[in-house]
Order: C-alpha cells, then sequence, then structure tokens
C-alpha cells in the first residue's frame, strides 16, 4: 500500500506545482463536465454514429481543425507563459525546470499537434471537394490516421500531469535527451507521442498523393488543378519521404531510452551528432510541410477574391516542386555551429539560399495576382493579403541565416526566434486562419461574422509585430533562446516587456475569434447558394455544407477555374444540374479505427512508463485489428439510391 | 567593391540609429575583435541586400491593394483574364538568382577565412575549454593554469580555442568578440577568437544543455600582454591546484562561481578526455544517477578517440 501510495505520488502524478494542481482540477472539471453534457443531452449515439465511427473526410476534417484550434490554445497558453515570464528579468513565476518543460511542450505542439492537424483538416475538408471525389482514397485509414493524431495528442497532454512533461525542447537533442542525464519519463512522451502521430500523418500522405492522382473529376489534368490541391501532393510527397527518417530516429531514441542501447551517447561508439542530423532531415521538410499548403490557401483566396486567374500558375507549380526537392538538401543550416567544416557550411549554407529563388518567384506571383483585379477586402482575404509583408520579412531574415558566418552569431538566439515565428505564423497560421474564413460556409453553412474577424485581424496584426519584431534586436544583443530568466544588467529588460504586450493582444485576438465563432453560429449569414465568394474552384459547385456524396453528377472539369467560366458561360451551371443523377457508391462507416487507437495510446502509455507488459497488450491487440481487417472485413460499403440523392438536391435547392 | 561598401554603410547607419534611439547595447553589432567584425560586416552586407527587397515587395504591395480595390472609382483596368507575363517571370527568376550570387560569394569566402588565424604573424594562444553542466573550465596548456567561468587573454593576440563537452552539447558564445561553435563529448572542435580592445566581455552558453542553461556564463577578461602575463604569474604563486578529487566535484551538474588553479591534471587535457570518452566508461555526471542505466551496461568496447569519424571536425586545423 506504501509502495503504492510512493508510486502514484512520486512516479505517476506530477506534484508539487500550484499549476500543476490546477491543471488537475481543470481536466477532471471539464471531463465531468463533458460527460455531463453528453448525458443530459442524450448525446452519446449522436458522438458515436456522427463522429466517432465517421469515415467522412469533411467530418474527419472538422475534427482536425477543432483540435488543431485546442491545441492552438494549449501552445498558446504555454507561449504566454513564458512571455509572462520573461516581462522583467529575474521573474519567479516559473523556476527553470518548469520553463523548460514549458518551451518544450510549446514547439512540439505547436509543430506537431497545432499546425500539423490544421493543415491535414484543411486538405481533408477541401482538397476532395476541389477535384470533385467522392472522399479520399482510403477513408477508413483516413480515420485512423485522424484517431492516431488524437490520442498522440492525449498521450503528449497527458504528460502534464501524469509521468512528467519532456524538457529537452522541441528539437530533443542527444545527449541531453539521453536517460542519462535527462531521467524521468517526459522524454518517453515526446518520443511515443510523435511516433503515434507520425505514424499518421505518413499515412495521410499516402491517402491524398493517392487521392489526388487518381479520383479527379473528368477532364480535370494535372495542371488543371486549383493551387490548394497542387500544394497538397506536393506536401504528400514530401510527407512520404521524410516522415520515415522521423519514425527510424524516433524508434532508436526509444530503444536508446527504455532498452539501454547507445545509438546516440558517445558511452559505447554512438553518436550524438546522428539525432541532430536524422532530426532535421525531417525537421526541414517539415517546415516545409506546414508552409506549403498555406502557399496553397493564399493562392485560391487571393485569385477569388481579387477576381482574377492566379497569375503565372505553371512557375507556381514548379517553384513548389523546386522548394520541395531543395528541402532536402538544407537540414546543416540548423547546426553550421557544429564545426563540419567550411566545405560542408558553404554547401548548405548557398543551397538554402537557393530555395529563395522559387520563394521569390511565388511571392511577385501573388504580388501580380492583384494587378488590374478588383480587390475585396474580406477577412479571409486580409490574412492572406497580410502574408505578403510579414512573411518577406521572416523569409528574407531566414536568407540572412543561411549565410553561415554570420549565423554563428545568431544562432540560437532571439534572432532565430523572430525569424521562425515569422514564417511559421505569418505563414502557417495566417494560412490557416484565411482558409478557415474562407471554408467556413462549405463546412457549416454559414459565414463567418466579417466584423468580429476584422478586430480579431487586427489585434493579431498588431500584437504578432509588437511581440516578435524586437526579439530581432534582443537577439543580437546576445539573449540566447530557451533561457528561463535573465539578469537586470544585461539590457534586454525593455524590448522583452513590449515583447509581452505584443503577446497578450494576440491572446486577446485569439479571445475574439472565439467569440466570432461561437456569435456566427447563430447570427452568421447563412450561405443557401454553396458559392458565397463567387468561387473560381470546385469546392463552391456543391451545396455548403456538401452532402454527403459531395456531389451529385460532375460535368467536365478540363482548364483552369474552370467552375468561374462555367459561370460565365450561358447555360452551362444549368446544362450540368441537369445531368442524370446515378447510384453513389459510399464506404462505411466503422468503430474500428478509433478503438485501434485507444489500443495504441494503451501500448505507447505502457511503453512511456516502461509497463511492457502494457505495451504487449496493446500491441497484440492493434495486430488482431490488423488481422480482422485484412482477413474478415469485406469493407463492401453502400450505395445512395437515386431518390435519396433527388431529395437531398431538391432541398437544396438545386433541382 | 563600392557598392559593398555603401550599401554596408547605410545598413550600419540604420541598425545603429535603431539601438541608439533605444539607448542599448549590442555586442553583435559592435565587435571587439577581427573574428566578430568579418561577421559583423557579413550581416549588414546581407542586411542591407534584403533590405533592397523588403522595399521593392513593400512598395509593390502598397500600390497594388491601393489602386486595385474593388471600390476604386474607374474600375476599367479590371482584366480577369491577365494571368502571366514570360517576361515579368523572368525578371524575378533573374534578380533572386543575382541577389544569391552576391550573398554566396562573400558566405563562402569568409566560411574559409574563419577558419584560419585572424593575426597570422602572432603565435596564437591555446586555451582549451570544456562545457560541463552549468560552468566552464578553461586550460591554458603552454602556462600549465586553469579557470572556471573566466577566461583571461591577452588583447590583440589570436586564441585558438579547442573545445568540447563532459555531458550535453553547449555551444561556446561571446557575441563581443564572434560567434558560436558547439562543445560536444568525445571531440574537439576549434575556433580561432581575438581581441582588439581591453575589457570584460559576456559569454555564455548558446546551446540548450539542461536545467541551468541560463546561468551558465562566463566573463572574458582582455588585457595588455604585460597584464596579461602578471595575471599568468598571480594564479601560478597564489591560487592552489586543481586536485583530480576538486574536479570530479566541478563534473557534477551546478551552477559555481569564478574560480583559479595554478595547476592542473593531465588527465583533463581535452585529449586525454575525448579518449575516455571513446568507450571506456560512461558518462560522467550521468553515472550517478540512480535512473541512470548506461553506467551498469555500458559496453567495455575498444576505444576510439575521435567517435566522430565520418564527419571531419578538424576544420580549425
Ligand atoms: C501565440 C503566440 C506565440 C507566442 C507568444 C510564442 C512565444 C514563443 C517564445 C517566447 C518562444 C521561445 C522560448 C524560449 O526559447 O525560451 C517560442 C518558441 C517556439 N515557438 Fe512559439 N510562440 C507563439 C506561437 C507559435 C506558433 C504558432 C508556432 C508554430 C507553428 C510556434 C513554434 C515555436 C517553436 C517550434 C519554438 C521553439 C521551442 C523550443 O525551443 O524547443 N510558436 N515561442
Ligand atoms: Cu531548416
Ligand atoms: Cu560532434
Amino acid at each position: 500500500m506504501d509502495q503504492l501510495m510512493h508510486f502514484l505520488t512520486h512516479k505517476f502524478f506530477v506534484t508539487g506545482e500550484p499549476m500543476i494542481y490546477g491543471a488537475d482540477v481543470a481536466i477532471a472539471v471539464a471531463t465531468i463536465g463533458i460527460l455531463f453534457v453528453l448525458t443530459y443531452f442524450k448525446k452519446w449515439k449522436w458522438l458515436w454514429r456522427e463522429w466517432l465511427t465517421t469515415v467522412d473526410h469533411k467530418k474527419i476534417g472538422i475534427m482536425y481543425i477543432i483540435a488543431a484550434i485546442l491545441m492552438l490554445f494549449r501552445g498558446g497558453i504555454d507561449g504566454l507563459l513564458m512571455r509572462s515570464q520573461l516581462s522583467f528579468p529575474g521573474l519567479k513565476l516559473l523556476d527553470a525546470q518548469h520553463y523548460n518543460e514549458i518551451f518544450t511542450t510549446h514547439g512540439t505542439i505547436m509543430i506537431l499537434f497545432m499546425a500539423m492537424p490544421f493543415i491535414i483538416g484543411m486538405i481533408n475538408v477541401a482538397m476532395p471537394l476541389q477535384i470533385g471525389a467522392r472522399d479520399v482514397a482510403f477513408p477508413y485509414l483516413n480515420a485512423i490516421s485522424f484517431w492516431l493524431f488524437f490520442w498522440a495528442a492525449m498521450l503528449l497532454n497527458l504528460s502534464f500531469v501524469i509521468g512528467g512533461s519532456p524538457d529537452a525542447g522541441w528539437t530533443s537533442y542527444t545527449p541531453l535527451a539521453e536517460n542519462g542525464l535527462d531521467p524521468g519519463l517526459g522524454e518517453n512522451f515526446y518520443l511515443l507521442s510523435l511516433q503515434i502521430t507520425g505514424i499518421g500523418t505518413l499515412a495521410s500522405g499516402v491517402n491524398f498523393a493517392v487521392t489526388i492522382l487518381k479520383m479527379r473529376a473528368p477532364g480535370m489534368k494535372l495542371m488543371h488543378m486549383p493551387m490548394f490541391t497542387w500544394s497538397t501532393l506536393i506536401t504528400s510527397v514530401i510527407i512520404v519521404f521524410a516522415f520515415p527518417v522521423l519514425t527510424v530516429a524516433l524508434a532508436m531514441l526509444t530503444i536508446d531510452r527504455i532498452f539501454g542501447a547507445h545509438f546516440f551517447t558517445s558511452t559505447a561508439g554512438g553518436d550524438p551528432m546522428m539525432w541532430a542530423n536524422l532530426f532535421w532531415v525531417w525537421g526541414h521538410p517539415e517546415v516545409y510541410i506546414v508552409i506549403l499548403p498555406a502557399f496553397g490557401i493564399f493562392s485560391e483566396v487571393m485569385s477569388t477574391f481579387s477576381g482574377k486567374r492566379l497569375f503565372g500558375y505553371s512557375m507556381m507549380v514548379w517553384s513548389m516542386v523546386l522548394i520541395s526537392a531543395l528541402s532536402f538538401i538544407v537540414w546543416v543550416h540548423h547546426f553550421f555551429t557544429m564545426g563540419a567544416g567550411p566545405a560542408v557550411n558553404s554547401f548548405f549554407g548557398v543551397s538554402t539560399m537557393l530555395i529563395a529563388i522559387p520563394t521569390g518567384v511565388k511571392l511577385f506571383n501573388w504580388l501580380f495576382t492583384l494587378r488590374h483585379s478588383k480587390i475585396r477586402f474580406t477577412v479571409a482575404h486580409m490574412w492572406a493579403l497580410a502574408f505578403i509583408p510579414n512573411f518577406v520579412i521572416g523569409g528574407l531574415t531566414g536568407v540572412m541565416l543561411a549565410v553561415a558566418p554570420a549565423d554563428y552569431q545568431y544562432h540560437n538566439s532571439y534572432f532565430l526566434i523572430a525569424h521562425f515565428h515569422y514564417v511559421l505564423i505569418a505563414g502557417t497560421v495566417f494560412g490557416m486562419f484565411a482558409g478557415l474564413h474562407y471554408w467556413w460556409p462549405k463546412m457549416f453553412g454559414h459565414i463567418l461574422d466579417e466584423k468580429l474577424g476584422k478586430i480579431a485581424f487586427w489585434l493579431w496584426m498588431v500584437g504578432f509585430n509588437v511581440c516578435f519584431f524586437p526579439m530581432y534586436f534582443v537577439g543580437l544583443q546576445g539573449m540566447t533562446r530557451r533561457m528561463y530568466t535573465y539578469p537586470a544588467n544585461a539590457g534586454w529588460t525593455s524590448l522583452n516587456f513590449i515583447e509581452t504586450i505584443g503577446a497578450f493582444l494576440m491572446g486577446i485576438g485569439f479571445i475574439v475569434m472565439v467569440w466570432m465563432i461561437i456569435y456566427s453560429a447563430r447570427h452568421g449569414e447563412r450561405d443557401v447558394t454553396g458559392d458565397p465568394w463567387d468561387g473560381r474552384t470546385m469546392e463552391w459547385m456543391t451545396s455548403s455544407p456538401a452532402p454527403e456524396y459531395n456531389f451529385a453528377t460532375l460535368p467536365d472539369m478540363s482548364g483552369i477555374d474552370r467552375f468561374w467560366y462555367m459561370k460565365q458561360e450561358k447555360g452551362a451551371v444549368e446544362k450540368w444540374r441537369k445531368q442524370k443523377i446515378e447510384e453513389i457508391h459510399m464506404p462505411d462507416n466503422s468503430g474500428r479505427p478509433f478503438i485501434m487507437c485507444v489500443l495504441f495510446f494503451i501500448a505507447g502509455f505502457g511503453l512511456c512508463f516502461e509497463w511492457i507488459w502494457l505495451a504487449i497488450v496493446g500491441l497484440a491487440g492493434i495486430l488482431l485489428f490488423m488481422v480482422l481487417r485484412s482477413l474478415f472485413d469485406p469493407d463492401e460499403g453502400h450505395h445512395i439510391p437515386v431518390d435519396v440523392i433527388e431529395r437531398t438536391e431538391r432541398e437544396a435547392g438545386r433541382l | 567593391m563600392k557598392v559593398v561598401k555603401s550599401v554596408s554603410k547605410a545598413s550600419a547607419l540604420f541598425l545603429l540609429s535603431l539601438f541608439f534611439l533605444t539607448g542599448c547595447d549590442i555586442p553583435v553589432l559592435q565587435p571587439k575583435g577581427p573574428v566578430g567584425r568579418q561577421e559583423y560586416h557579413l550581416i549588414l552586407w546581407s542586411f542591407g541586400l534584403m533590405s533592397v527587397v523588403v522595399l521593392i515587395v513593400f512598395i509593390l504591395f502598397a500600390v497594388m491593394i491601393i489602386k486595385y480595390r474593388a471600390n476604386r472609382k474607374d474600375t476599367t483596368n479590371y482584366d480577369p483574364e491577365n494571368h502571366g507575363s514570360a517576361k515579368l517571370e523572368v525578371l524575378w527568376t533573374i534578380i533572386p538568382i543575382i541577389i544569391v550570387i552576391l550573398m554566396a560569394v562573400p558566405t563562402v569566402t569568409s566560411e574559409y577565412n574563419l577558419q584560419k588565424s585572424p593575426t597570422p604573424s602572432v603565435k596564437p594562444l591555446t586555451v582549451e575549454a570544456t562545457s560541463i553542466q552549468w560552468k566552464w573550465v578553461f586550460k591554458y596548456p603552454e602556462q600549465g593554469i586553469s579557470t572556471v567561468n573566466e577566461l583571461y587573454i591577452p588583447k590583440d593576440r589570436p586564441i585558438k580555442l579547442v573545445l568540447n563537452s563532459q555531458d550535453a552539447m553547449a555551444s561556446f558564445w561571446v557575441p563581443s568578440l564572434g560567434g558560436q561553435i558547439y562543445t560536444m563529448t568525445g571531440m574537439n572542435t576549434h575556433m580561432y577568437l581575438q581581441a582588439d580592445e581591453i575589457g570584460t566581455f559576456q559569454g555564455r552558453a548558446a546551446n540548450f544543455n539542461g536545467k541551468k542553461f541560463a546561468d551558465q556564463t562566463f566573463d572574458v577578461v582582455s588585457q595588455s600582454s604585460s597584464d596579461f602575463n602578471n595575471w599568468v604569474q598571480t594564479v601560478k604563486s597564489t591560487k592552489p591546484a586543481l586536485t583530480m578529487n576538486e574536479y570530479k566535484k566541478l563534473e557534477k551538474p551546478s551552477v559555481v562561481g569564478k574560480m583559479a588553479f595554478s595547476a592542473y591534471p593531465k588527465q583533463i587535457s581535452n585529449d586525454a578526455m575525448n579518449a575516455k570518452f571513446g568507450g571506456m566508461e560512461g558518462m560522467p555526471g550521468m553515472s550517478d544517477s540512480s535512473e541512470s542505466k548506461s553506467s551498469d551496461d555500458s559496453a567495455k568496447s575498444g576505444s576510439k578517440a575521435d567517435d566522430m569519424s565520418g564527419m571531419s571536425m578538424k576544420g580549425g586545423n
């Protein structure tokens, strides 16, 4: 009994911090609250049937996006805590250990559990509609990808209250992240949650690539595809090549930590530098995985709200292809300071600079898309437009970082922190916000409130620059990243204080956005046409929200922006709507992906605690589900009869 | 060369005026030695080039969103079919290529230059530096003395740093004198620094290496060469020797103050330490953790003096 208590209070539950107890209480209250609401409103069945077992790409996309927004909240709170701690020198809001845990979870969550699911969610929502597919190529696998991500996110977040948070940075460099220098369970949670979500992402990459290559509407050639679909295809290819490297690296470090191997310690012939290399061989392509789909969204949004075709379509495609290829040969720019010698550094410095060329091409194409246009300043478009000046600052300071000898002075400093927030926030996050406003009617059938959206936009815009611009200068003043505090005589106080103000402005902007979403659900303008923005691509051809089967009939979709030109041709839209409706084959829902991913969670949890028996139980369960799926699952799907389709279309006012 | 100079000058003026407005000290932009100065010139040059691009984009952006807003008076210049121009697209492919070349050339040249001593005519002073969670140990092989968290150097003489780490990967950074280099176990990295002013400069560990990372700072004290020699004599005659026992204490993770020792044991020279990490024993400081597995099962495999084969790390020689 005593032993059990000791285990619970010393190893299982994290103890000794008011913030942790607060989180314990909050988690308990939230869980009880959710259980209560579901039971009270008799929603259990609905939840299971409509969401937990769904294989519909649109619903899976929505779940990804909701989860990403929740993770943006969690990561954002981490960010605000760090900024609060650093607002004045010598503060004791967070101690060193706690600060280290928080920047680690902030980075890990923002990249892998916020940016990634946000992007995969957007792809799920929009890409199949943009090419006129019924669903993705492997809907069952798509559900597995989502639940792998979801349970991995649970595993990582759980570490805050059970087992302990990881504390070696989101890069988790060895030998620091090895058992000897970082005992305890925190790093295990990092390794296993990334492993689980990474498998899901790899599956998504395959799924999307096959969907795009195999399931496009009649007549739609590759060079007719919307730019967002193009960016998805290229991103998927990067995922397929990059994520296996992460899988292997994580597995090796897990074996080091849990089974006592020495891949990454110099103790027995291992090599600590190998981790840094493997991590960034995945990590640099990873930053393109989170930026290219945002580029795709900007292209769609700008061309729609300028009322013009995208400038230089084929250049846009080829520059993305070039960026994706170059992204695999630049990784050493993350550690020029490792002393690999002038030849190596020169090569990787110059290869990094080369990426600026296709990126610059894209930038000017966007700018010239605006020329001779009619710019409508909707909130979606404002996010897309704001991307240009902000991202340019991030991108060009990135080129400065590629100057290897100069990087010796920027590396690991706040200059770097400023750079990557300028690209990650002005690129990825602005892109996701633009996409959110743009596709919201397609997801939910109503438009997000423009007025609240603009307030949130300006709060973010001011807050973002006030928070991150001064960081460039604090960096040049010699302040390094990952410092839990700094001395008063360092001369960094005033800029740090200003940064904190900016961070809180973004926090307020986030609250306004949440309010905007709630407000719009009640008062938002309904979208009855399915085409609220005078769109150019296929997703605007179906009703909002799209029916289960996406499109009742498909016209010939050859040519860029075919829908927009159809609208110009007299009678073209009517002719397509009168096409003969036929029975549609759809996949069946299944509860197995959900349950199988719970087993992944159990296996992962077992490995975190090094309870091998539990891991074996989980893994055996997973294997069982795979066998069931392979041998005994006919997965015939079902057919939607013509009269049901006709009724649905009539109700949407399209027949 | 004229263009380079004027771009650099304009950048310097702009950056520094920003700082004088806030009244701050910016070590990276006020280098106190030739190595930092070379890096500083590269920073200015790349900043200048980038500023030109920023300016072009910002102006174009402003023109576009003002001139082509939907609610303008005259929309006759709206042209939905305007979607490409070979001439323009070639133009904005070529210009970035030129800019990249303008940046790449000085990048590669200084990358090679920085491997050499900044003042080849003067014999460099060799200092061995070791990072230990969360302190710096310096060894002066020629003088036979050792210090902790303070690095005394003679002004105007190149310092040849030979660096390694006892545990986690750290990074040696003195912003006033020049950029960083990582420290790692089992191998040496190399770097030259030189101060051409007398003064005390802040240094710190710049790569996260565990709990008290932020406290791993040190002072670099630059003196005239006679003052430096006096300091060496004073340390030799007044300070105790660093014993192996004392060093074992330093090996444990801790934050400590400044120290100086008149002598140090041979076993803690960088090369001896690296050989040890080649595979004879677990990492010190790692093995006394009760959770550690690496101590009990560390294989007694053959020792490898330089564990990092496959990557050339001897750039400094
Ligand atoms: C809500 C606004 C945000 C604030 C206030 C914020 C603040 C910060 C701060 C202060 C740091 C440096 C911590 C340190 O090194 O001591 C940091 C690190 C980081 N941030 Fe953010 N951030 C925000 C949003 C984001 C977003 C949206 C992303 C990614 C998409 C992101 C990714 C990262 C990463 C990867 C790190 C490095 C973590 C590490 O050092 O291991 N952040 N953030
Ligand atoms: Cu990179
Ligand atoms: Cu190394």
